[in-house]
């Protein structure tokens, strides 16, 4: 009895020792507006974490901030060498994709978080990604290529020591977002880890989306399709005839 | 300078759009070929999603076809009469075209037809122009060019005067190669002009002179009706890119049709079996060369 009473009391201690450690977080903007001449953003991404008690010796902090664009279903596609040319051959589909996805942490990711955690709260591109069920070709070579195609168009970014940490209280990290990102709700995920375990996580969003014109001309073209497409047209048309009717003038 | 485009989702550079647009309407003019055929590879380069080009390119070259034609409305090079009939066969052939294209779509391997289509269409009306005005502008130095000869066309019922053209034959012939060009123009996303001029030449026997006005009668509702689809069924019509481009296409457009008249038929048609070999060898060579990523994403960006 006396055994069990003090287990639960033990218990209830190492709990609230794992919670001892808060984040509390800012942005250098609440929201990301595409206008006409974006070109891309950088986010400033920075906090602090309080504590009811000083900082444990023995570990150290490390942060881990992962920004996660709206998720889309892609198909992965092969190709392969058929009769002396290249063709898709097999494919892929991968049900969860990020359209975009930065992870920037305070360290090398081996060794700020377990991969018993990284399972858990799917933080590694490898996790992010997800195909389910049985595929012509191996799944894991389809992720690896669909991380080497975004990361080269930088709508992949593995950040590892871009976190940096002052005094073992305040982080920041900056979060360069490219202007070929597509609108939504960018969720935005921090980790405070020790000894590669999770001891907090503080969830975010980041709304970003079109403004202006660029709002008005794609919400136009998804709603009003045969409108939109009948205004191109017109426009067209009328650009074609101005142009004629100009240079027509111009020879005279 | 750099404008996001809101349908595309990318951020380009206004004066390359705009030069890309000049350099194609240029063509457009001189040609009458709605410059389908280059301006979609072009935007692909630059980094617009395959489906955007292909749906906003129709729409620019319904803009520069406009331009050009009411140029060649003045000058009398339109046969409205053959254009109409060409459109009628176009308009059947495209829309047997869409469903095909679906067909392909849903057996996943649509890209490759489409690139096959290229290479050997525009691998053969290229080779076949190029030889034919490479001889007749070497026989037009030599002595007087040769009457144009009666072949299995002029043997057809349904007898019809295309006074513009100067023509008395069946209307079955350009219904056919309004078909054929309506099919192919579905299939690989273009106007046509390219198949449309050649045929017009050599199969219809029409002067230079109206095929260029009646071509670009023709691609302006093929590529109207075009644009209608993939704004109705993808919502890929780039409104603002369409608009650089055809500010830099209806420019060009004006430029290329003065540059087309000074030129002699048969230069100009060397010029255009140039240009099209060129396009069908790179298009080749990309299918026979390893790519140097073996992977492709699809579903992003579209």
């Amino acid at each position: 009895m006396i055994a069990r009473v003090l287990a639960i009391f033990w218990f209830a201690l190492a709990s609230t020792a794992v919670q001892s450690e808060q984040i509390v977080m800012g942005m250098s903007q609440d929201e990301v507006a595409i206008t006409a001449s974006f070109t891309g953003s950088e986010i400033l991404i920075f906090g602090a974490v309080s504590r009811d008690a000083p900082a444990p010796e023995s570990s150290d902090l490390e942060v881990i901030i992962a920004v996660q664009g709206p998720n889309v279903p892609v198909t992965i596609r092969k190709k392969d060498r058929v009769a002396g040319i290249w063709i898709n051959t097999e494919s892929v589909d991968l049900d969860i994709a990020p359209s975009f996805y930065a992870v920037a942490t305070s360290g090398p990711i081996a060794e700020v978080l377990l991969p018993l955690e990284d399972l858990r709260h799917a933080v590694s591109v490898g996790r992010v990604v997800r195909s389910a069920g049985q595929n012509a070709f191996n799944t894991d070579d389809s992720v690896d290529a669909f991380a080497r195609i975004q990361a080269k168009d930088n709508l992949l970014q593995i950040l590892e020591g871009a976190v940096s940490i002052d005094e073992d209280t305040l982080f920041r990290a900056r979060i360069s977002l490219p202007a070929n990102i597509t609108q939504g709700n960018y969720k935005t995920r921090i980790f405070l880890t020790r000894n590669g375990m999770v001891v907090d996580q503080l969830d975010t969003v980041i709304p970003v989306y079109k403004v202006g014109i660029e709002r008005w001309l794609f919400t136009l073209a998804q709603e009003q399709a045969a409108l939109y497409g009948a205004l191109s047209l017109i426009i067209a048309a009328l650009a074609g005839w101005v142009a004629a009717a100009v240079f027509g003038m111009l020879r005279r | 300078m750099q404008i996001y485009l809101p349908i595309a989702e990318v951020s380009v550079n206004i004066f390359l759009i705009l030069g890309l647009g000049g350099v194609v309407g240029i063509l457009s003019g001189m040609f009458g070929v709605g410059g389908g055929f280059l301006i979609t590879p072009l935007l692909f380069f630059v980094g617009i999603p395959p489906a955007v080009a292909v749906a906003t390119s129709a729409n620019q070259i319904v803009a520069s076809s406009v331009s050009g034609l009411i140029t060649q409305i003045k000058r009398r090079g339109v046969d409205f009469v053959m254009g109409s009939v060409l459109l009628v066969g176009g308009l059947i052939g495209s829309t047997i075209g869409v469903q095909i294209f679906n067909l392909l779509k849903e057996l996943g391997q649509v890209d490759l037809l489409v690139n096959l289509c290229y290479v050997v269409f525009l691998g053969v009306i290229g080779g076949m122009m190029f030889i034919e005005s490479l001889n007749a502008l070497l026989r037009s130095k030599n002595s007087p060019p040769k009457r144009r000869k009666h072949n299995w066309v002029h043997n057809l019922p349904f007898k019809m005067k295309f006074r513009i053209s100067g023509l008395y034959i069946s209307v079955i012939p350009p219904l056919m190669v309004g078909l054929l060009v309506g099919l192919l123009a579905a299939i690989m996303g273009v106007g046509g002009g390219f198949i449309m001029v050649p045929a017009m030449i050599y199969l219809l026997g029409m002067p230079t002179k109206v095929v260029i006005g009646t071509s670009l009668f023709q691609i302006i509702f093929v590529a109207a009706y075009t644009t209608m689809m993939h704004a109705i069924t993808n919502q890929t019509v780039d409104l603002v890119l369409a608009l650089l481009l055809l500010i830099g296409g209806v420019i060009g457009a004006q430029f290329g049709t003065r540059i087309g008249m000074k030129l002699k038929a048969e230069q100009l048609r060397i010029l255009l079996a140039g240009l099209v070999l060129l396009v069908a060898l790179k298009l080749g060579v990309d299918l026979l060369l390893e790519p140097s990523e073996l992977y492709s994403i699809a579903g992003i960006g579209e």
